[in-house]
C-alpha cells in the first residue's frame, strides 16, 4: 500500500496549497464542491434548487460520475466537498484511509433498480427471466467492478439464477446513466437502472420497467461524507444537513427512492 | 490472443488480454487506414476540386475534436432505432455498438488525419519529374503509382502507419462510449486500466500503465530514428 502512503502526502500538499490559495482571496460567496453518483444526475436539481432557495448566497458545483472513479479521485486529492456516493462502501472506505470525516457520515437514500427497455415489442411482465431468452440480445448494467448499481444488478441475475444465460449479452457501462443511455439509444435491447432515472423529467415516459425485488439484491445504501476538505466548509455541512430535511426526503422518495429512517 | 491462465511476467491474464486486444485494434485500424487513408491522400493532394478544403477539414477534425464527440456521434449511428443503425441490423442481424468492428470504425475516424496527413506530404515530396519520366516511358498511372511515386514515398507512409497504430493504441474516449468494456472483445488496455484505478488495484493499473508508456515510447522512437535516417534512393 504504498501508494496509499504516497497519495496521503500528495493529498496533504495539496490541502496545503489550497489553503494558501484561498486564504488571501476576499470571502466571495461559500462554495461547496459535491461528487454526486450518477443516479443522482437529475434528482440533484431538485435538491440543489430546494437548497439553494434558502442559502442563495451559496454556490454549488456538481460532478456527477460512478462512485468507483470519485473515490479514486478524492484518494488522490480531488477537491470535492461533498461525497454522495451509491454505497457505503466507498465512504467507509475514505473514513478508514483518513480522507474523510467519520462523524459526517450518513444514508441519505436507498437506491431501487429496475429492468428497463426503450423497445416497445419486449414484454417486460417476465422480468429479469425474459433477458435469458432469445428476444434480448444485448443487456446493459452498469459494471459491477466498481459501480454500486451494477453490483446489484448482478446480485439480482444470480438471486434469479440468470447470471450464466444473460453474461454473453452484457455489455457494461461506466456509471448507470451511461447504462441508462446504452438502453435509451436502443444500442442495449434492455437494462438494469436506477429507478431514479426512468423516473426523472428527462426518462420519464421513455419505454417501460418493472422493478426488481429488494430482496433479489444487497440493500442499494448510499452514503454521504464530508471529505477532510468539506469537514471544514460549514456551507458544505449545512448542505449534507438539508439532505435530511423533510423537503430534501420528499424529493429522493418523488425520485423513486427508498428513504433511511 | 495470449495463454490466459496464468500469471506471465507477473501480469495477470486479463492485462494480457487487453493489451492483446489493444495491438489487434491498432493493428486493423492501420490496415484500414493504409488501404483506405492512401487513394484518399493521393486524391486530396491531386484534384483541383473547390471541395478539397472542406474535406481536408473534415479530415483533420478528429485531432482537435474531443474523442467523446466522435463516440456520442457513433453510439447515435449505431442504434437500432433509426438509420444508419437499423440498416446494419437489417443486414447483419446485429448492432456495431459493443463489437471489435464497431471500435475499429470508431478508432478508423480517431486516428485518420494521422495517417492521411503523413501520407500527403510523403506523397507531394516526391519530385514530379520522376512520376512525370515514369508516364513519358508510356507507364499507366497505377503502375507510377505502385511502383515509383510509392516506393520514393515509403518513408512518409511508413510514419503515417506508425502514428495510426501508436494514436489508436491511446484511444479511450471513443471505446468508453461505444465499447461496453467486454472483456476479450471491446475492453482495450485503456479502458481496463481506468477500471484497474476504479477498484484500488493499483499494481495492476501500474502495469498497464507502464507498457503502454512503453510501447508508445518505442514507437515514436522508432519514427524519429525512421526520420533521421537518410533515406538511400529520396534524391539521388
Amino acid at each position: 500500500m504504498g501508494m496509499l502512503k504516497l497519495s496521503g502526502g500528495v493529498l496533504t500538499s495539496l490541502a496545503f496549497l489550497g489553503g494558501l490559495a484561498g486564504m488571501p482571496a476576499a470571502r466571495a460567496a461559500e462554495t461547496v464542491q459535491i461528487a454526486a453518483a450518477a443516479d443522482l444526475v437529475y434528482c440533484l436539481d431538485a435538491l440543489n434548487t430546494g437548497f439553494l432557495k434558502s442559502e442563495p448566497a451559496v454556490e454549488l458545483k456538481v460532478s456527477t460520475g460512478s462512485s468507483g472513479n470519485f473515490f479514486a479521485q478524492i484518494q488522490h486529492g480531488a477537491p470535492y466537498d461533498i461525497f454522495l456516493s451509491a454505497d457505503l462502501l466507498y465512504p467507509r472506505e475514505l473514513i478508514a484511509a483518513g480522507l474523510a470525516d467519520p462523524g459526517s457520515l450518513s444514508s441519505y437514500a436507498i437506491g431501487r433498480i429496475v429492468v428497463w427497455s426503450a423497445r416497445a415489442d419486449l414484454d417486460l411482465s417476465a422480468g429479469l427471466a425474459l433477458m435469458a431468452t432469445g428476444a434480448v440480445k444485448r443487456f446493459a448494467i452498469a459494471n459491477p467492478d466498481h459501480a454500486p448499481y451494477g453490483r446489484a444488478a448482478k446480485q439480482a441475475l444470480e438471486h434469479a439464477g440468470l447470471w450464466e444465460a444473460v453474461a454473453p449479452k452484457l455489455v457494461l457501462g461506466e456509471n448507470i446513466v451511461q447504462t441508462a443511455q446504452f438502453v435509451e439509444t436502443g444500442n442495449a435491447d434492455a437494462g438494469v437502472v436506477a429507478l431514479s432515472l426512468v423516473l426523472s423529467p428527462r426518462l420519464a415516459g421513455v419505454g417501460r420497467y418493472v422493478e426488481i425485488s429488494a430482496e433479489a439484491h444487497q440493500p442499494l445504501e448510499q452514503g454521504a461524507v464530508l471529505t477532510n476538505r468539506g469537514a471544514r466548509n460549514d456551507a458544505a455541512r449545512r448542505y449534507l444537513a438539508f439532505l435530511k430535511s423533510k423537503e430534501a426526503r420528499a424529493i429522493f422518495d418523488r425520485f423513486g427512492f427508498r428513504l433511511p429512517d | 490472443m495470449p495463454p490466459a491462465d496464468a500469471l506471465f511476467l507477473g501480469i495477470p491474464p486479463g492485462l494480457w488480454q487487453a493489451l492483446g486486444l489493444t495491438f489487434e485494434l491498432a493493428a486493423v485500424t492501420t490496415l484500414v487506414l493504409f488501404v483506405l487513408g492512401l487513394p484518399l491522400a493521393y486524391w486530396l493532394n491531386r484534384s483541383r476540386s473547390r471541395w478539397i478544403p472542406i474535406i481536408e477539414a473534415l479530415v483533420t477534425l478528429p485531432i482537435v475534436l474531443p474523442p467523446t464527440v466522435i463516440g456520442f456521434y457513433l453510439l447515435v449511428a449505431f442504434s437500432p432505432q433509426h438509420a444508419p443503425g437499423s440498416w446494419w441490423v437489417a443486414l447483419t442481424g446485429g448492432t456495431l455498438s459493443f463489437t471489435f468492428t464497431g471500435l475499429v470504425i470508431g478508432s478508423v475516424f480517431y486516428s485518420l488525419p494521422f495517417a492521411v496527413q503523413p501520407f500527403q506530404a510523403a506523397l507531394k515530396g516526391v519530385s514530379p519529374d520522376l512520376l512525370q519520366a515514369g508516364q513519358t516511358l508510356g507507364a499507366s498511372a497505377l503502375s507510377v503509382f505502385f511502383r515509383v511515386h510509392l516506393p520514393l514515398a515509403q518513408r512518409g507512409v511508413a510514419v503515417g502507419l506508425t502514428l495510426a497504430f501508436a494514436h489508436t493504441l491511446g484511444e479511450f474516449g471513443v471505446v468508453l462510449m461505444i465499447g461496453g468494456a467486454l472483456p476479450g472483445r471491446t475492453k482495450v488496455a485503456s479502458i481496463a486500466l481506468y477500471d484497474e484505478v476504479q477498484k484500488m488495484n493499483d499494481n495492476v493499473a501500474h502495469a498497464y500503465a507502464a507498457v503502454l508508456l512503453l510501447t508508445s515510447f518505442a514507437l515514436l522512437l522508432a519514427m524519429a530514428v525512421l526520420q533521421r535516417v537518410k533515406a538511400p534512393n529520396h534524391h539521388p
